[in-house]
């Protein structure tokens, strides 16, 4: 059974259709990359799995459980769509970081709050703690715990953002264009983290204009064009050998560079 | 008495009084004017336009009219127009009445920066807490909250320093601020009349006043300098 089935995913702002009807499966420990030109709906389709945007039509089912189905009428209510989310994480193209808290705080806020609030007397601070310092360790940032987002580099601060994304432990773990607001020389730092997560078995979806890498990371590719998707497969295959005229194209734009 | 050296102490008494009068003024209208804006501010960003559009009316009603005006409808509607003379006629009164126009007033003010400075918060601030599991709740006050005060500081600080001024305005209902007090000697008080310098006099009050102000302030906006 696949952990994520997404089935004809619809969404439309205004009088622009962003997706036409995106189908897709995802194993467990899977990588899928996503890559396609810019306005292809790469990120609506993200945002969607998260929650952020209400699709039109389609479902969305995560190890066999609908989270969403359009054809159902219903009103969700926050705290539902907030348990639904909680399957996803999503890390951000600009960080968002929280800038009024440390980067340890920021890894630990969120832990803290939900604990907070379901009056949990039985939470481990120090096990929370504990987890947090592990994860600065694999993100190579344990002397940093104690600095604030404007003191690291844009690259930290990615790095910050997927710990902190880690920490909700999500089922699937989405990336939008991580390395897209850094400069050339600090994309390698965020982009070995996500190598290091996907050695883990880390299922992910990452969206990315880093066209080697989409291809060397990832088990399953996916090239998105105008709302739909043009061509999916295995990355060498869709890479070196894509079958779409679409897909020639836009990665001939890509090898030219 | 009519050497200034003898006048001096009296005045100077005659004034502290006025003074705390009007630093209560103050102190009140800071009070009730933070929180109401800060719902205030939530109405005119309601989603429903009902709110919105009630909010924001209310809001241009009370900016686009002079405090000194609002400051007389409140104190004399409900007795001269209602007869229900709901202040009654003292100091007291005077004072409560006063304070509900200010806090008011100033309510209106603070929203229209407090909704600039929620509206100034990136989305994507949000946005991360709601992809963190966060309720909108704990997203506002643990996270939007700090960023929104940090931005909003320079613009409330004029504000409230135009206040520590402004509060002479609830002269005209006769309450007996500092300018009233100071007026009072030129009509006749304590002994004294026909003597102006006092109500020159009182605007050394409102200089230091506004001094300790501004350096509390600019003490707070450092404090927090420790994020961007």
């Amino acid at each position: 059974m696949p952990i994520l089935e997404v089935r004809n995913l619809r969404k439309t702002f205004g009088k622009t259709e962003v997706l036409k009807g995106i189908d897709f499966t995802l194993e467990k420990g899977g990588v899928l990359s996503v890559i396609g030109s810019s306005g292809s709906g790469k990120t609506t389709m993200l945002r969607c799995l998260n929650f952020l945007e209400r699709p039109d039509a389609g479902s969305i089912i995560v190890n066999g459980e609908t989270l969403l189905d359009c054809s159902v009428p219903s009103t969700l209510n926050e705290a539902e769509i907030r348990k639904k989310r909680l399957h996803f994480g999503l890390v951000f193209q600009s960080f968002n970081l929280f800038p009024q808290y440390a980067a340890l705080e920021n890894v630990m806020l969120s832990p803290k709050l939900l604990a907070a609030e379901r009056h949990d007397h039985d939470f481990d601070k120090g096990a929370l703690r504990a987890e947090a310092e592990e994860l600065f360790a694999s993100i190579g940032l344990s002397e940093r715990m104690g600095n604030y987002p404007h003191q690291l580099s844009g690259g930290q601060q990615q790095r910050v953002a997927i710990a902190r994304a880690l920490i909700m432990h999500p089922d699937i773990l989405c990336f939008d264009e991580p390395t897209s607001a850094l400069d050339p020389e600090l994309t390698g730092e965020v982009l070995k983290v996500i190598r290091g997560l996907s050695e883990k078995n880390t299922t992910m979806i990452i969206v990315t204009h880093e066209m080697e890498f989409a291809r060397d990371v990832a088990n399953h590719v996916i090239f998105m064009d105008n709302g739909v998707i043009c061509e999916q497969g295995d990355p060498l295959e869709v890479f070196n050998n894509p079958k779409e005229e679409r897909t020639k194209q836009f990665l001939s734009r890509y090898s030219q560079k | 008495m009519n050497t200034f050296l003898e006048q001096l102490p009296v005045v100077i008494g005659a004034l502290n009084v006025g003074f705390i009068q009007t630093l209560k003024l103050f102190s009140l209208t800071l009070l009730g004017a933070f929180p109401l804006g800060l719902i205030i501010a939530f109405g005119s960003l309601s989603k429903i336009r009902a709110i919105s559009v009630t909010t924001q009316f209310i809001i241009w009603i009370i900016r686009g009219t002079p405090l000194m005006i609002q400051l007389l409808i409140v104190y004399y509607f409900p007795g001269l127009v209602l007869h229900n003379p709901i202040w009654g006629g003292g100091e007291q009164g005077r004072f409560l009445a006063a304070t509900l126009a200010f806090v008011i007033n100033y309510a209106c003010y603070f929203s229209e920066i407090y909704r600039g400075g929620i509206q100034s918060v990136p989305v994507g601030q949000t946005e991360a807490g709601l992809v963190l599991g966060m309720t909108r709740r704990q997203i506002f006050f643990h996270v939007t909250l700090l960023q929104m005060i940090k931005r909003i500081v320079p613009p409330i600080s004029n504000e409230i320093i135009t206040l520590v001024k402004d509060t002479a305005l609830a002269r005209i209902i006769a309450l007996q601020e500092i300018i009233w007090a100071g007026q009072a000697f030129m009509k006749g008080s304590h002994g004294i009349s026909g003597a102006i310098w006092p109500l020159f006099f009182t605007a050394f009050y409102y200089l230091v006043f506004n001094g300790i102000v501004t350096v509390l302030l600019a003490k707070f906006e450092r404090k927090l300098d420790y994020f961007r």
